[in-house]
């Protein structure tokens, strides 16, 4: 049920053509959630910030204005990392940080918080951020069951924002390579794996990393998901 | 030992980086042939090594560098994809991660080899990926057979000394084990090593004063 919830609001993301669209594919996301906050930010070379999210107003206008940039460790931790990096592993130490951390509390920030840096093409660098207010135990277990989801809604609204801002064709257009197309033509009308890795002549494990690749390069949650994208998208055809 | 660190933890060990650094030029340069880019102080170094890799080394006793491999996101800019594209297509996944310049210091054996990939299916458990992705020459694709860890190959190019093979890992318990008999290492060791050095994404735990 939450998935189909889910691929709803990616579907809505997917169909995004204004930064508007954006902010409310975000909220939608935090209603799914359930947490205080969901935010994406990116951050150009130059140190130009664009983002959406649920962070309340005055907290971004006092962030920009105090120029938090500069010290905030989530972006200090992220910037040269590609995995997801939960807020305690980051430096909260010096006294700088600790009265931005307190700043950010009497904003209405979580305590707890995930990001998801994200790496684009010539340097472009972006996090999702989900913030939340519970204890440890709680935090840990939303971050296991969610972790490979958020990394993959991170790449999704990465990818609206790259097309905004560059104007650019959606880059998943017909990018999928010959293997990545017949194990997903094969998969459209109904083989089983087995039986498509054994058309393709390749080992399960095999066509799991090529449909894995599809998926990811079509935006999807899950196989089914990715499938329904290709057909939509005219990149297999399957008929008479 | 095995560490992972990342570009900028690895500038805070200078022999060590420097010792792989050279290392790879005499594997890469010197023994294959490849046209790497050597500094003057004999160091093979890329692109990619500019872009914030983990690297994954085996570090001697002594404290030298035994071998090393370097690894990033195909989500995001690689080598598999920006340079062997022909070879196998384009692969794109955060949960599926290329493995590159895997080099051995002269003379090391293959359970330095075996190390590695243990320690590779280390950080695949860490990450919560599927597959990893290599690049491979004909000696090293040897090596992995031999230790019990031969990928499946997605594609090659060239001949002879001069073949390059893509190919995939996967994490089998089998295969698991296999390799770390042939490491002369317990794989809770080195899933313990590895995860130590994963979660060390930067300091300690916050302050909590807010």
């Amino acid at each position: 049920m939450s998935a189909s919830r889910l691929e709803s609001i990616l579907e809505r993301l997917d169909a995004a053509t204004a930064p508007d669209d954006l902010q409310a594919a975000i909220e939608a996301l935090r209603a799914h959630y359930a947490v205080d906050h969901l935010v994406y930010h990116w951050v150009s070379p130059d140190g130009e910030q664009y983002g959406c999210g649920t962070y309340p107003r005055a907290w971004v206008e006092r962030y920009l204005e105090r120029g938090y940039l500069r010290i905030d460790p989530v972006i200090q931790g992220c910037y040269r990392r590609f995995h997801p990096v939960d807020w305690k592993r980051l430096d909260w130490s010096s006294r700088a940080v600790r009265a931005f951390l307190r700043d950010a509390r009497d904003h209405g920030l979580g305590r707890q918080g995930f990001s998801v840096p994200i790496r684009g093409p010539a340097g472009q660098f972006a996090l999702f951020t989900v913030n939340h207010d519970c204890d440890d135990t709680a935090w840990a277990v939303f971050t296991a069951a969610h972790c490979r989801e958020l990394i993959l809604v991170a790449h999704a609204f990465n990818r609206k924002a790259l097309e905004f801002e560059a104007g650019r064709l959606p880059e998943h257009q017909a990018q999928l390579s010959p293997r990545e197309l017949d194990a997903m033509t094969l998969l459209a009308i109904g083989y089983s794996r087995a039986q498509v890795a054994d058309t393709l002549s390749i080992s399960e494990h095999t066509l799991r990393a090529y449909i894995e690749s599809a998926r990811f390069k079509l935006g999807a949650l899950n196989t089914t998901h990715a499938v329904a994208r290709a057909m939509s998208r005219g990149l297999i055809v399957i008929g008479p | 030992m095995l560490r992972l660190l990342s570009a900028e933890r690895l500038a805070r060990h200078p022999r060590l980086a420097d010792e792989m650094f050279r290392h790879r030029a005499a594997q890469f340069r010197d023994r294959l042939g490849w046209e790497v880019q050597v500094d003057a102080d004999g160091r093979e170094r890329d692109a990619y090594d500019a872009l914030d890799p983990l690297y994954l080394i085996w570090q001697r006793a002594e404290g030298g560098h035994g071998g090393s491999f370097r690894l990033m996101p195909t989500a995001g800019r690689c080598m598999v994809n920006e340079h062997f594209a022909d070879v196998a297509g384009v692969t794109s996944s955060p949960f599926i991660w290329e493995v590159t310049r895997f080099c051995l210091a002269p003379r090391a054996e293959g359970q330095v080899a075996a190390a590695l990939m243990l320690g590779g299916g280390a950080v695949m458990r860490a990450a919560g990926l599927e597959h990893l992705l290599g690049v491979f020459d004909a000696r090293m694709e040897r090596i992995y057979v031999r230790i019990g860890a031969a990928p499946e190959v997605l594609g090659r190019r060239g001949k002879g000394r001069d073949r390059i093979g893509v190919g995939l890992w996967r994490l089998t318990p089998e295969a698991e084990a296999r390799v770390a008999a042939r490491a002369g290492l317990s794989p809770d060791l080195v899933a313990r090593w590895v995860a130590r050095d994963f979660d060390a994404a930067s300091v300690p735990a916050p302050a909590r004063s807010a």
